[in-house]
């Protein structure tokens, strides 16, 4: 009663019902990939929610500081402020540890969803035209995520993060000409400097977070604008979206996977212990510690230094060293390639049209090699920043495994991308539809060259997308529904809101369907008899006695629209296949 | 469909999705519980984890078995507009007394915003060491020099006894236990197996070098003894001490810089002058 009041007084003030109505009926495709770029935005709530907590007694600062609280062996210790307050909000602290865990756990959860969420749009080729420039607010998001990443690390001034510290350092001082003034201009001095932790602190809890935030504000706007992408299938078009809307069905599937990830970040926070910096001992410029891994997101880059063979040249007397290039060169080529991929391939295939429909990844073998090729090498070089350890496990010579992988870093990527390419090959031209049913004969005819066939055989086989069905139309009170009715009968998708007139429920029928034959009817025609569909059927038959409850909250909310509020899901209408993602026919790539 | 099962479906729905809530609320009151017991960050963590995944099974539950899934379409309006719409707009951009006619003007106002912003990155030189001493230079000199006593962790000075043959010493010099590049450890080898001389000369077989590697500076503290050579823990740099501690193995492409050293009229090890060159990980001016 009271949250109707509060809408009404808003809605008169402002007349939100026009946006919310048409906000709340938003649909999104139901697939399972496309939550990854939602397990990222969570995981980084989650380290903003943590983070502000630690904020709270990190003291970024390099002054001497005595320890004193219940870790007895640094009791009475002087270390830096820095690196007493980490323990002392590590064991002194209540819920303090917990905290800081899960807000470490969530950095690598925030990487690793972003890269998932970045491999889907790549294989997909979600970033072409026209979501080019939200590719590359992504690209930038994920390299503001591993700097964030790394000063979070080094901040609490332990003797491994320190050490990692040095060695980007070492890195940035490589740069020819600049490197030791950027160096300078970063710590106010050599390393280790007195400035670097406040810099270090301004940086990671003021500076990049605030850029991300309005780097996650414009790429989710960008989706909302532009529509999200869906696969192809029965019904869905370049001029449409189908799947759920977003009140009630993605309201609350979205809220579950927040809190599943809250529910994951924090068992991982209270059980698995991560960073242990007690253990570490506070930084000293003279120790070092063995082994020393970097967090995971970093750790191509340390493979990269340790795998690069001892080459470093002089130009004109100046000195070019050896981190140069596993350092900068190869991080520099890796985000520039990464920025200019969109433009790479359209410039490639001459591709300048539209795509609201995704590729399977097999639709392009090219595109899956080159992915497959870089993960393979990115993923040896994460291994290889292991080869002390790989080295004391198999109890061989770290200097034979290091030959290994030079070797492997060399060859492996190419034959991976190869049979990428030979396997999606191979799945677009033969009758294979998925990798276990893949023969020996299918590989082998993929690795002969195309062989010129009448036009049209290499084309990538897009099952027919187009088969026109039929949009009905009907009145419904004073208000106008259509849906969408496949031949067969199997398909039925619905509007995801009532209009008011019935022109512009054509109008919108004809931008989802054009060419489709338009019909009006008394009001919402039959069920399908069930058939392969009945569990589907089944479900929502259950769904339909909630539907009334639930449209009874939505006609109070959305009264002032002037409207009755969507139909329920009626028992007699749910004639469509699940669009859930088990049963999404091209669901699977 | 039959109808008579459908509320009773949706019932059983409804009593798992409120016992799930219970078991999140049951959660949070555990959280609560053990926080003011301090019962300790593992049972925090699962009864915060307990809450949320309370939270999520009950929603996802409720969004799977209440609510409708999938079967709705919305079109999708395109995004070329219509001609008429740009030119509309082009033609509101440019109106009469539009500022995109006055160029003149539009000029002068991109040099006094291009000057602004210039200037603006002037404060930025503030970020730089306040000494103004050039970074290639503070990065060529340590605080060894000539007369520098060695001293060790504790700051107590070294005689030559205290370096044990076979062993590697840290040492610092007299003042400066803390400063990042002037780290060095001393060794004693057999003279006889030196293969080259060390590059800062040797005291019967005890020398000193830089302890940075010269990859990427992190200090080498691993000494496989019995080799003379030392390891760099961060990525497997190696150098043969006996060799004028030349790098034989990993991504470190040039000699540890030594330190010269003699015993001063007291008795303790001394620096005669800076490193043979400047320690730890390469850099454009490094000579």
């Amino acid at each position: 009663m009271i949250l109707g009041s509060l809408a009404r007084a808003l809605d008169d003030r402002f007349r939100l019902s026009p946006i919310t109505r048409r906000a709340l009926a938003k649909v999104f495709p139901d697939h399972w990939s496309f939550m990854l770029g939602e397990i990222a935005l969570y995981s980084f709530v989650t380290l903003i929610l943590t983070g502000v907590y630690l904020t709270f007694f990190f003291d970024a600062s390099s002054a001497d500081r005595v320890y004193h609280g219940s870790y007895a062996p640094l009791d009475g210790a002087t270390t830096s402020a820095a690196y007493a307050s980490t323990v002392r909000l590590s064991w002194d602290v209540r819920a303090g540890l917990l905290i800081r865990q899960t807000h470490h756990w969530a950095a690598l959860a925030f990487v690793a969803a972003i890269m998932l969420h970045l491999a889907r749009i790549f294989f997909t080729g979600a970033f072409r035209k026209p979501r080019e420039l939200n590719w590359l607010i992504g690209v930038t998001m994920l390299a503001l995520a591993l700097a964030n990443g790394f000063t979070g690390y080094s901040m609490p001034d332990d003797l491994v993060s320190g050490l990692g510290l040095r060695i980007i350092t070492s890195v940035v001082e490589s740069i020819p000409v600049v490197g030791t003034w950027l160096v300078a201009l970063a710590l106010a001095g050599e390393f280790p400097s007195d400035e670097m932790i406040p810099r270090m602190f301004v940086t990671h809890v003021l500076l990049v977070p605030a850029v991300l935030v309005a780097l996650i504000s414009l790429h989710l706007g960008a989706v909302v604008r532009q529509k999200h992408t869906q696969f192809p299938g029965p019904g869905r078009t370049e001029h449409n979206v189908v799947g759920s809307r977003l009140w009630p069905s993605y309201t609350l599937r979205t809220l579950a996977l927040f809190s599943w990830i809250l529910a994951v970040l924090f068992a991982l926070g209270g059980l698995v212990q991560i960073n242990p910096v007690w253990l570490y001992g506070p930084f000293e410029p003279a120790q070092s510690t063995s082994p020393a891994q970097p967090d995971w997101y970093v750790a191509w880059g340390d493979g990269a230094l340790r795998l690069f063979p001892p080459w470093e040249f002089r130009v004109g007397g100046y000195l070019v060293p050896a981190p140069f290039f596993p350092g900068v060169v190869l991080g520099g080529l890796t985000f520039l390639l990464l920025y200019l991929w969109p433009f790479l391939e359209r410039w490639r295939t001459g591709d300048r049209q539209l795509h609201q429909l995704l590729d399977r990844p097999r639709d392009h073998p090219a595109r899956i090699g080159i992915g497959v090729c870089a993960l393979t090498f990115y993923g040896l070089l994460v291994v290889a920043a292991g080869d002390d350890i790989l080295a004391r496990l198999l109890r061989v010579p770290v200097y034979d495994l290091l030959t290994l992988f030079r070797i492997l870093v060399l060859v492996l990527p190419v034959l991976a991308g190869v049979l990428a390419f030979l396997v999606a090959r191979a799945l677009r031209r033969g009758e294979a539809s998925s990798l276990g049913e893949l023969t020996r004969a299918d590989l082998r005819r993929a690795t002969r060259p195309a062989p010129r066939r009448p036009a049209g055989q290499d084309e990538p086989e897009v099952p027919d997308l187009h088969r026109p069905g039929q949009v009905e139309l009907w009145p419904e009170g004073a208000l106008w529904r259509w849906r969408y009715r496949d031949d067969t009968g199997q398909v039925t998708l619905t509007s995801n809101r009532a209009v008011t007139s019935r022109e512009e429920a054509v109008g919108a029928a004809r931008l989802a369907y054009p060419g489709v034959d338009r019909a009006v009817v008394p009001g919402p025609p039959p069920p399908p008899p069930p058939g392969r569909v009945r569990t589907a059927l089944r479900r929502w038959g259950r769904a339909a006695a909630a539907g009334s409850l639930l449209v009874g909250l939505l006609l109070d909310h959305r009264r002032r629209g002037g409207r009755r509020g969507p139909p329920p899901p009626d028992p007699a209408e749910p004639g469509s296949p699940p669009a859930d993602e088990p049963a999404g026919p091209s669901g699977r790539p | 469909m039959n109808g008579g099962t459908q509320p009773k479906a949706e019932r059983a729905a409804s009593r798992r999705i409120a016992g799930a809530f219970l078991v999140s609320a049951a959660g949070a009151i555990g959280f609560a519980v053990t926080y003011g017991l301090d019962g300790g960050t593992q049972w925090e963590g699962v009864c915060l984890a307990v809450a949320f995944a309370g939270l999520a099974v009950g929603l996802a539950v409720w969004s799977r078995r209440l609510v409708r899934v999938g079967g709705y379409v919305e079109e999708h309006e395109g995004f070329t507009p219509p001609p008429a719409e740009q030119a509309m707009t082009a033609a509101v951009l440019h109106a009469p007394d539009s500022p995109t006619r006055r160029w003149g003007l539009l000029a002068a106002l991109g040099f006094a915003l291009t000057a602004l912003g210039v200037a603006a990155l002037f404060p930025l030189r503030s970020l730089l060491p306040s000494d103004r001493q050039r970074p290639a230079r503070s990065l060529k000199d340590t605080p060894w020099g000539p007369g520098v006593r060695l001293v060790d962790g504790e700051g107590r000075p070294l005689r030559p006894e205290d370096v044990p043959a076979d062993t590697l010493v840290g040492v610092f010099p007299e003042g400066g236990v803390d400063v990042g590049d002037a780290p060095a450890f001393a060794v004693r080898l057999d003279p006889g197996r030196f293969i080259r001389q060390p590059a800062g000369g040797h005291l019967g077989g005890l020398a000193v070098w830089s302890l940075l590697c010269t990859h990427a500076g992190c200090p080498v503290r691993l000494y496989l003894k019995g080799t003379g050579r030392v390891l760099c823990p961060c990525h497997q740099s190696s150098f043969d001490l006996l060799a004028g501690a030349r790098p034989v193995a990993g991504p470190a492409a040039r000699p540890l810089p030594g330190l010269p050293v003699e015993v001063g009229s007291d008795g303790y090890l001394r620096a005669t002058g800076d490193f043979t060159s400047p320690p730890g990980a390469g850099f454009w001016s490094r000579p």
